[in-house]
């Protein structure tokens, strides 16, 4: 049986643990009953409570007791269950977590992980479904993870806490317990050290993405070829730092690119790659376009969460409609769950 | 006490009784019908919690403002808020109290003061703090009511506010619910044992309270007391309510079996039911209460079905719903 996304997160998790013992996961929950979604369960029996640190409701000072930790020499694994309760933390993140070092004229590495997970669906509406990838991004000094995939998730997170500074892992829920062989990639491609991935090879468009609207661009991939389009996909796995080379290399054959992105509209983290790429690539390639979720909050009625998300559907829709203006758009209908709110059917909320 | 006064009493006791069974019989039928998929976000439901906002609903005057956290469904109800447009609320239509935009985690209805509930730990506490602020400019003899649970005095904001409110001295009452958990881990591994809420609050500045939803007769005067403080003047208040939730964190179901309640925890507060206890008092007072009781389920039940039926014929807000309400 292959692992899922949040069975890596805890063996990975347990076996850095074993090899070095300077590492510390603290967080609510992460020696509760349930284990943060799986992803923390058996730590504190076996590293004992020392190690895994139940913490108060304190996202700031945590994230400050983190910071001291990691000066004090500990490799620290922070964890919250929603992305969007950890905003608390942002004096934490940006003034100390993100430039201590650097303030001190780099005699200080901070090497801190920050789990967050992001809700999608179930009615997770305006406060816990926040995707803020770019505003992390956006932050110097810090480093930003977005696996989509369960095998990415031991080589992206042993690298996070092993990294000097922090970092935030991103997560969405949605795919900590789906199985997804069949997007399984190749052995030479696993054990790349490139930060990003082609993971489905296509000749004519390529679509760049993560996290969860990754499996979606690979399910409209698949649609799109079915109407002789071939799309090469390519996941970004890390959203920060950004390798261009790869990107420019990877992407002048194709002759449209398109980021799909999860985050709002404005000031999109798509359009940071889009004008890169669009400044080398000139006249070689369309323009680069971005598909992104709208410049508005999430509501939480499931009545209208179809129509308002991005998702397979709406993805190989619009980039049908730009790769074949004068073709009649199929109707890509059966790429979308007649419940748009969940993973599969047996998923019973509320988390 | 005189026989009009026990009399009075009574009557008092006999309505927060009838607020804290309704909010009882409403979150049994969300529990119950949860299952059905038709309310599809997360419900934090106030099962085992609903005597102390009861008594709040009782004592609340009319233009008094209200502000909580994510498990609110008792304190929208006691003051007043539509059961219709709530249940329409957790079943996403447009007729909910929140236009579906925002679910069981965030209900509003400022005809009735309550001013926004919020999932975000804390987020409502300062929040709160600024409708006193106004309430103090304006010169209102209204108060506003602050609900969170023993989590959020965990978070900076919270200390930030009660200094705030100490220092302007403004009318409010921090409503602290103890319930002993934040999700699944217990107060003990995230506050000092021998440390108590109210006496932290006391230092700040803010005269504190405590209380036990399984002693009406305090908890009834306390806040009583409380209001009467920050009504006159004289600066903020802090209760602290012990309570206890039966149900799991989030969602529908006894979660016991998951073992990070203490062996016997539950069933004895079951056992222990505030709810049950009022009841017994109230029979003890009077045996002809069991008739008004059983009126009062018919009329309660009658009441939930009327509101499950307008959630279910209501509508979905339509995209340019949801998007129209956003320009800038």
């Amino acid at each position: 049986m292959v692992k899922t996304l949040a069975e890596e997160i805890r063996d990975t998790l347990a076996e850095e643990m074993r090899n070095d013992s300077s590492i510390i996961v603290i967080g609510l929950g992460v020696n509760d009953p349930k284990g943060v979604f799986g992803t923390t369960l058996g730590l504190a029996q076996e590293f004992g409570k020392h190690r895994v640190i139940e913490a108060p409701t304190s996202e700031n000072a945590v994230l400050g007791v983190c910071v001291g930790l990691a000066m004090a020499g500990h490799k620290v694994v922070n964890v919250h269950q929603r992305l969007d309760f950890f905003l608390l933390a942002m004096d934490q993140l940006v003034n100390s977590a993100a430039k201590w070092n650097f303030m001190f004229g780099n005699q200080s590495p901070i090497p801190i992980t920050v789990r967050l997970i992001m809700g999608r669906g179930w009615g997770q509406g305006p406060t816990h479904s926040q995707n803020l990838h770019l505003f992390f991004s956006h932050i110097p000094g810090l480093r930003v993870y977005m696996p989509a995939l369960a095998s990415d998730v031991r080589p992206l997170l042993q690298e996070s806490i092993a990294f000097q500074g922090p970092s935030i892992f991103l997560e969405d829920r949605w795919l900590h317990n789906q199985q997804l062989g069949e997007y399984s990639i190749s052995e030479t491609s696993k054990n790349s050290k490139d930060l990003h991935r082609v993971i489905r090879s296509g000749s004519e468009v390529t679509i760049i993405s993560s996290g969860f609207l990754l499996i979606e661009s690979m399910r409209a991939a698949n649609a799109l070829e079915e109407h002789d389009i071939s799309v090469q996909v390519i996941d970004l796995r890390v959203l920060k730092p950004l390798d261009y080379e790869f990107l420019l290399k990877k992407t002048k054959e194709t002759k449209h690119i398109f980021v799909v992105d999860a985050g709002p509209s404005f000031g999109n983290y798509g359009k940071e790659i889009a004008y890169t790429l669009n400044l080398v690539h000139q006249h070689k390639v369309e323009p680069v376009k971005v598909i992104s979720e709208r410049d508005a909050h999430e509501p939480t009625s499931h009545g209208v969460i179809a129509d308002f998300k991005v998702n397979a559907r709406s993805i190989a829709g619009q980039i049908f409609e730009v790769v074949r203006p004068s073709d009649l758009c199929p109707n890509f209908d059966t790429l979308s769950s007649e419940i748009p709110d969940v993973p599969d059917e047996s998923f019973r909320g509320p988390f | 006490m005189k026989k009009v006064d026990f009399l009075l009493q009574m009557r008092k006791f006999v309505e927060i009784y009838e607020v804290a069974l309704r909010i009882r019989r409403v979150e049994e039928a969300i529990a119950s019908r949860y299952q059905q998929g038709k309310m599809r976000c997360p419900v934090h439901l106030s099962v085992g919690q609903e005597v102390p906002a009861a008594v709040f609903g009782v004592l609340k005057s009319t233009n008094d403002l209200v502000v909580s956290s994510h498990r609110s469904h008792a304190h929208y109800l006691a003051a007043g808020g539509s059961l219709r447009r709530m249940i329409a609320e957790i079943y996403g239509k447009e007729s909910g109290c929140s236009g579906g935009r925002g679910g069981s985690m965030h209900l509003f209805d400022k005809s009735v003061g309550f001013m926004g509930s919020s999932a975000i730990v804390g987020n409502s506490i300062p929040v709160g703090t600024g409708l006193a602020l106004s309430q103090k400019l304006l010169k209102s003899d209204a108060v506003t009511f602050i609900f969170f649970g023993e989590g959020a005095t965990e978070e900076g904001v919270f200390y930030e506010s009660l200094n705030f409110a100490a220092v302007h001295k403004l009318p409010v009452i921090f409503f602290c619910e103890n319930n002993k958990y934040s999700v699944y881990t217990g107060i003990e591994d995230r506050q000092p044992n021998s440390r108590e809420i109210f006496k932290v609050s006391n230092a700040l500045g803010v005269d504190s309270f405590k209380a036990s939803d399984s002693g009406i007769f305090r908890l009834q005067d306390t806040l009583n007391s409380a209001i009467l403080k920050a009504r006159s003047g004289d600066g903020p208040c802090l209760i602290e309510v012990e309570t206890y939730r039966f149900l799991e964190h989030c969602g529908p179901n006894d979660d016991d079996d998951l073992g990070y309640r203490r062996f016997g925890e539950l069933n004895y507060h079951r056992e222990n039911d505030p709810l049950k206890l009022l009841y017994h008092q109230l029979i003890e007072a009077d045996s002809k209460f069991h008739n008004h009781n059983a009126n009062l389920e018919v009329t309660i039940k009658e009441e939930i079905e009327d509101a499950f039926d307008f959630a279910e014929q209501s509508a979905f807000p339509t995209l340019s719903d949801i998007l129209n309400g956003q320009g800038l």
